[in-house]
C-alpha cells in the first residue's frame, strides 16, 4: 500500500472546485451574522465567488487532462468547458431571479449557499472519474436542489414538488447505484479508465456488464426527464419557485452530458452497441411525448418542462451517436440549451412581481404592446428553441442532425425534424399571443435594470452565436478531442 | 457470471421459507383448531389495561427529527474520530490534516446550526 502525501494528491487541479468550497463556507458563516437589511451582502458574495471561480477556470484550462486525488478526479477540457458553462448558468440564474426571490422572502443565505453546493456537486460530477465520486457529486447537487424546490416552506405545490423530486430522485439514485454495483462486480472496479481497459481487453463478463449498464441507463433517464422517466419534470419545474426551476432547468442539463460522457462514452465505451439502443428508445419517446404533451399546457412553466424533456431527447440522439461528431453535437446542445432555458425562465421572473407569477401563456398576450424589448427577447427564446435559423437553436439541431445522417440513421433524423416542426408550433403560439393578442394586463413591469442588461446579452449570444456557431463548436469539439481518450 | 448469484437467490428463498412459513403454519393451525368467538370486550383497544387515552397517530414535533438528524451528524464525527486517534502516530501530518478539514467543514455546519437557533428547544 502506497503511502498518502500532499504532493500525491495533486489537489492543484481541483483549485476552482476547493475555492468555491471554501467560498461557500465563508459565505455561509458570513450570512448568518448578516440581518435581513444586509442580504444583499450575500448576494454580492456569492456572485464574486461564482466569477472567482470562472476566472480560475479559465485560468488553469489546458488541453492536457491532469489526474488529482490517486486517479478519482481529472481536469480536462470536457469537464473545464462544461464547469465554465455551469457557472455561467447559476450565474444568469441569480441575477435574473434576485427581484423574484426578494418579493417571496426567498431571498435568504440558503438560497445561496444551496445553489453554490449544487454548483460544486455538478463541478465534482463533471470531473470524476471514478464511480463513487461521479456518485457523490450527483447526491450533492440532487440534495441541494431538493431543499432548494421546497425554499418556499408556506406554499403546499412547493412541498408537493419537492416530495416528488426527492422520491423519485431517490430512487433514481438507488437504480444507478445499483447498475454502478453490478459493473463493478463485472469489472473489479471503479475507475472510469480500468473499466474501459478491462472491457477492451474483454476481461468483463458481458451478461453482467449490460444487466448493469440497463440500470446506469435508467437511473440517467431518470435524471435527465428522459421518457418513461419523466413524470417528475413537469411537477417540479411548476411547484418550484421559478428561479429553482431556472437552476433544474439549465446548468444541471450541462453536468449531466459530461456525467454521461463519463459513464457511457468513457467507462462503458465497449458496450456502446448495447447502450446506444437503449437510449435511442430514450431519445426517440422524449421527443414525440415531450413534443405533443407541451401543446397541451397552458402554464408556460410546464410548456418549458415538456420542452426540456424533447430537448433532452435531441441530446440523447446525438450521445446515442457515439461518434466524435455526435457527442460534440451533443455538448454543443447542451450548452446552448442551457443559455436559452436560462434567459426562458429569466423573462417569466422578470415579468413577475409580488403575488403573480407570470406562469400562464395568457399572462404573455399583447407583451410587445407593454414592452416590445421584453417581447424581442422572448420572441428570440422562442425562435431558438423552435430551431429557426440564425439562432443558435438551430445549429444545435443542425449538428445533431448531421451526425445522425452520418451514420445513416435517416429515420432517426427524419423522426427528430418531424418533431421539431410540432414542437414549432407551441413556441409559436407564444409568439402569436404576445405580437397579435391585446394586453389583459396592464401592469408596469418592475424589472431591474441589471437582470434587463445581462437578460439582453444573454439573448444577443443566442442570436449571435448562431450566425457564427463554429467557433464555439470547434472549442467543444477539440475539448472532447483531448478528453474522452487521453491516454494517461 | 450470474450463476454465481445463485447461493444469494437460494438465501432468499430460505430466508422467506423460514420466515413466512411458521406464521402461514401459525396462523392455519389456529383458523383450524381454535375457538374464536369475539365479543365487545375483546376487540376494545387498551392501554395497560384502561382504555385508548388517544389516537395512537399523533403528531411528533419537528423538533425531533432535527435533533435526531444532528445527533447522527455529530456521532458519526465520532466515529470517524475513535479509530483516527488510534492510529494518529503512524498516519503522520497528513493523515492529522486531513481530520482537521473535516473538522472545520463540520464546525462551520456547527456555527451555522447553532446561530440559526436549531439546538434552542424554544
Amino acid at each position: 500500500m502506497n503511502i498518502m502525501t500532499w504532493s500525491s494528491l495533486n489537489a492543484g487541479v481541483a483549485t476552482p472546485e476547493i475555492f468555491l468550497l471554501c467560498a461557500t463556507c465563508a459565505i455561509l458563516l458570513i450570512d448568518v451574522f448578516l440581518s435581513d437589511a444586509k442580504r444583499h451582502i450575500s448576494y454580492v458574495l456569492t456572485l464574486a465567488a461564482l466569477v472567482a471561480t470562472g476566472c480560475l477556470l479559465v485560468a488553469g484550462y489546458s488541453l492536457q487532462p491532469q489526474l488529482a486525488f490517486n486517479g478519482m478526479f481529472i481536469a480536462d477540457p470536457l469537464a473545464s468547458l462544461s464547469k465554465l458553462g455551469m457557472v455561467v448558468g447559476v450565474i444568469l440564474m441569480l441575477v435574473y431571479g434576485r427581484g423574484y426571490a426578494a418579493v417571496r422572502g426567498l431571498f435568504r443565505g440558503e438560497l445561496f449557499t444551496l445553489t453554490l453546493c449544487a454548483l460544486l456537486g455538478m463541478m465534482v460530477m463533471a470531473s470524476a472519474v471514478n464511480f463513487v465520486v461521479l456518485y457523490v457529486g450527483l447526491e450533492l447537487l440532487s440534495l441541494s436542489l431538493y431543499a432548494l424546490v421546497a425554499l418556499q416552506r408556506t406554499s403546499s405545490r412547493s412541498t408537493e414538488a419537492a416530495m416528488k423530486y426527492f422520491i423519485l430522485g431517490a430512487l433514481a439514485s438507488g437504480l444507478l447505484l445499483y447498475g454502478m454495483s453490478m459493473v463493478y462486480g463485472a469489472t473489479q472496479s471503479l475507475d472510469v479508465f480500468v473499466i474501459a481497459q478491462k472491457i477492451a481487453h474483454d476481461e468483463a463478463n458481458r451478461l453482467l456488464t449490460v444487466f448493469g449498464i440497463v440500470f446506469i441507463v435508467t437511473g440517467l433517464g431518470f435524471k435527465l426527464g428522459a421518457v418513461p422517466f419523466h413524470m417528475w419534470a413537469p411537477d417540479v419545474y411548476d411547484g418550484a419557485p421559478t428561479l429553482v426551476s431556472q437552476l433544474i432547468g439549465s446548468a444541471p442539463k450541462v453536468a449531466a452530458f459530461a456525467f454521461i460522457m463519463r459513464i457511457l462514452a468513457q467507462a462503458l465505451e465497449g458496450f456502446a452497441f448495447d447502450w446506444r439502443s437503449m437510449l435511442m428508445v430514450l431519445a426517440v419517446l422524449s421527443l414525440v411525448i415531450g413534443n405533443v404533451t407541451a401543446i397541451a399546457q397552458v402554464n408556460i412553466k410546464r410548456m418549458f418542462a415538456y420542452s426540456t424533456i424533447s430537448h433532452m431527447g435531441f441530446l440523447l440522439l446525438g450521445i446515442m451517436a457515439a461518434t466524435p461528431g455526435g457527442y460534440a453535437a451533443a455538448f454543443f446542445y447542451a450548452m446552448t440549451y442551457m443559455l436559452t432555458a436560462a434567459a426562458g425562465f429569466g423573462l417569466i421572473m422578470l415579468l413577475s412581481r409580488e403575488g403573480f407569477e407570470a406562469d400562464q401563456i395568457a399572462d404573455f398576450r399583447g407583451l410587445n404592446k407593454r414592452s416590445p424589448w421584453f417581447a424581442a427577447m422572448m420572441l428570440i427564446v422562442m425562435f431558438s428553441m423552435a430551431g429557426i435559423p440564425v439562432f443558435i437553436g438551430f445549429f444545435a439541431k443542425l449538428a445533431i442532425i448531421q451526425a445522425l445522417v452520418g451514420l445513416g440513421l435517416v429515420w432517426l433524423a427524419v423522426i427528430a425534424v418531424l418533431m421539431s416542426v410540432i414542437g414549432a408550433f407551441y413556441y409559436l403560439r407564444v409568439v402569436k399571443v404576445m405580437y397579435f393578442e391585446d394586453p389583459t394586463d396592464t401592469a408596469p413591469i418592475a424589472a431591474g435594470a441589471d437582470a434587463k442588461l445581462v437578460l439582453s446579452v444573454n439573448c444577443l449570444l443566442l442570436l449571435v452565436l448562431g450566425m457564427a456557431p463554429d467557433r464555439l463548436l470547434t472549442a467543444l469539439t477539440t475539448a472532447l478531442q483531448f478528453s474522452l481518450h487521453p491516454g494517461l | 457470471m450470474l450463476e454465481n448469484y445463485f447461493p444469494i437467490l437460494l438465501f432468499l428463498i430460505i430466508g422467506l421459507l423460514v420466515g413466512v412459513a411458521p406464521m402461514c403454519l401459525g396462523w392455519g393451525v389456529g383458523k383450524v383448531l381454535g375457538t374464536n368467538k369475539p365479543d365487545a370486550e375483546k376487540l376494545l383497544p387498551y392501554e395497560c389495561g384502561f382504555d385508548a387515552f388517544e389516537d395512537a397517530r399523533m403528531q411528533f414535533d419537528v423538533r425531533y427529527y432535527l435533533v435526531a438528524i444532528l445527533f447522527i451528524l455529530f456521532d458519526l464525527e465520532v466515529a470517524f474520530l475513535v479509530p483516527w486517534a488510534l492510529v494518529l502516530k503512524d498516519i503522520g501530518s497528513f493523515g492529522f490534516f486531513s481530520m482537521m478539514i473535516f473538522l472545520a467543514i463540520l464546525v462551520v455546519g456547527f456555527i451555522y446550526e447553532w446561530m440559526k437557533g436549531a439546538l434552542e428547544w424554544e
